[in-house]
């Protein structure tokens, strides 16, 4: 049994927080890089260009690159022979309210979805916890805004509606979605599990890298189809046409009901942010 | 070639404007989002004063990161506009002229606009560190106990913006993606 400290959390989540919202992950950079060589309209690459610059200057400046921080969405898979001292719900939002004070990010987290009073810490984070063979912690930090969250969307398909419904629906809430969520996107698809595990499974095809595929070949083909059809769509960069309206198009399946297809797409904007940490 | 306009906004100026220009904005204009919004419309139903003035403004709808020591602000690119479509069309009402935000606006928006001369300017989401420099001062003047949501007054330097609606109602989302389709068939 090894023994982790929740000051310990508390410090790993405070250093991601910061890191996360300042410095763009390497495989969005390379992304956005591949689709301005490939983006034959003018506009779209002048947008493009300014987007490049725009998360250069945050690196270098260590400014958030987008002014929504987002909510700090935490992902632990915890080794089952790992033991906690203190509180780790505690650790892990004492972790956001250091980090987001410490690194001046924003705070957008109101206490009642209906009341909306600011917390002013960012807390609570939104944690989901996995638990794991081994005795180390994985720690994913990825901030999620809600200009591209407010376009996601779930859908319970019948089985008989196949892939053809499940590409309909993808396609659809992208074209729907527009120009509001900060176009060029990553969407993430969650097909399968239940109404719930769906939605979840969508929200962790965002932590993927966006320039990897699919394990599965059958998914891997189907990210690419589902790639092509969006960015047929002409929405394009900030909506104003073009070719890059989404970067990666990430899928995450799971067994599901006989009697059910649910698909959950979760966008996410050109700031798609994850950092992971292992302790 | 970028359009140089120096704020306020009045009718003249905006009437010049067309979907899909770029402009570059000098002068002072207020920031307000989701909480502010609410706010202000609840006074315009009230019949009572507004803590600013709307005549001839530009309103941002952005909700800035803090700032550290040195900066006039924080990141502050613009938030999604359709969450303000329930009350804008009263601000214009009240002669507020230009509006600084991303995304699309509903129809009642979009004929408030029309009617009392109004223009809908984009900004490029997600890019709230570059936007940042061309803001120069930023003062809270309402709603301090909102935070990021207060209402600041902005003064700004060269501020890049896009006409994305025009007073005439053209939509330049409707305009580029067609502009676009067009000329990838013509490549065909």
């Amino acid at each position: 049994m090894r023994e982790i400290s929740a000051e310990k959390i508390t410090e790993v989540i405070k250093r991601l927080c910061i890191e996360a919202n300042c410095i763009l992950p390497q495989d969005m950079k390379s992304c956005i890089e591949k689709s301005l060589e490939a983006e034959p309209f003018p506009t779209a690459q002048g947008i493009l260009r300014k987007i490049i610059e725009n998360y250069n200057i945050a690196e270098n400046e260590h400014k958030p690159v987008c002014q929504d921080t987002g909510a700090a969405c935490v992902f632990l898979e915890i080794g089952q022979d790992v033991h906690i001292n203190g509180n780790l719900q505690d650790a892990i939002n004492e972790g956001v309210r250091q980090g987001y004070r410490d690194g001046f990010l924003r705070k957008s987290i109101v206490k009642d979805p209906l009341n909306r009073v600011n917390t002013n810490d960012n807390t609570p984070a939104m944690i989901y916890y996995d638990i794991v063979e081994g005795e180390k912690i994985r720690i994913t930090l990825a901030p999620k805004g809600f200009g591209s969250e407010n376009m996601s969307r779930i859908k319970m398909l019948k089985p008989s509606d196949g892939v053809d419904g499940v590409i309909d629906f993808v396609v659809e809430a992208v074209e729907k979605a527009g120009s509001n969520p900060c176009p060029p996107i990553v969407v993430g698809v969650g097909i399968g599990g239940t109404f719930d595990k769906c939605a979840l499974l969508a929200k962790k095809a965002l932590l993927r890298e966006a320039d990897s595929e699919n394990p599965d070949p059958y998914y891997a083909e189907l990210e690419k189809t589902l790639l092509d059809k969006i960015n047929a769509l002409g929405i394009g960069p900030q909506g104003f046409g073009g070719k890059t309206t989404a970067l990666a198009v990430n899928i995450e399946t799971f067994p599901t009901h006989i009697a059910g297809l649910p698909v959950a797409v979760n966008i996410n904007c050109h700031v798609t942010r994850h950092v992971t940490e292992v302790i | 070639m970028e359009i140089r306009i120096t704020l306020p906004l009045t009718q003249e100026k905006l009437r010049a404007l067309k979907a899909g220009d770029s402009c570059l904005l000098n002068g002072v204009m207020y920031t307000g989002r989701d909480a502010a919004h609410k706010r202000l419309f609840e006074l315009i139903k009230e019949g009572k004063e507004l803590p600013v003035d709307i005549k001839d403004s530009t309103f941002y709808f952005v909700g800035p990161t803090p700032k550290k020591q040195g900066e006039a602000i924080g990141s502050a690119g613009p938030t999604t506009s359709y969450r303000m479509d329930a009350y804008s069309p009263a601000l214009i009402a009240l002669g507020q002229t230009g509006m600084i935000g991303k995304g699309t606006r509903s129809e009642s928006v979009i004929e408030a606009m029309k009617t009392y001369g109004a223009v809908y300017f984009g900004a490029i989401g997600g890019c709230g560190a570059l936007l940042s420099k061309c803001i120069k001062k930023c003062e809270v003047v309402a709603y301090e106990d909102l935070g990021t949501e207060a209402i600041h007054r902005l003064e700004v330097e060269d501020f890049p913006v896009v006409v994305v609606i025009d007073s005439q109602g053209n939509n330049l989302y409707k305009t580029g993606r067609e502009t676009y389709l067009k000329s990838v068939m013509e490549d065909k």
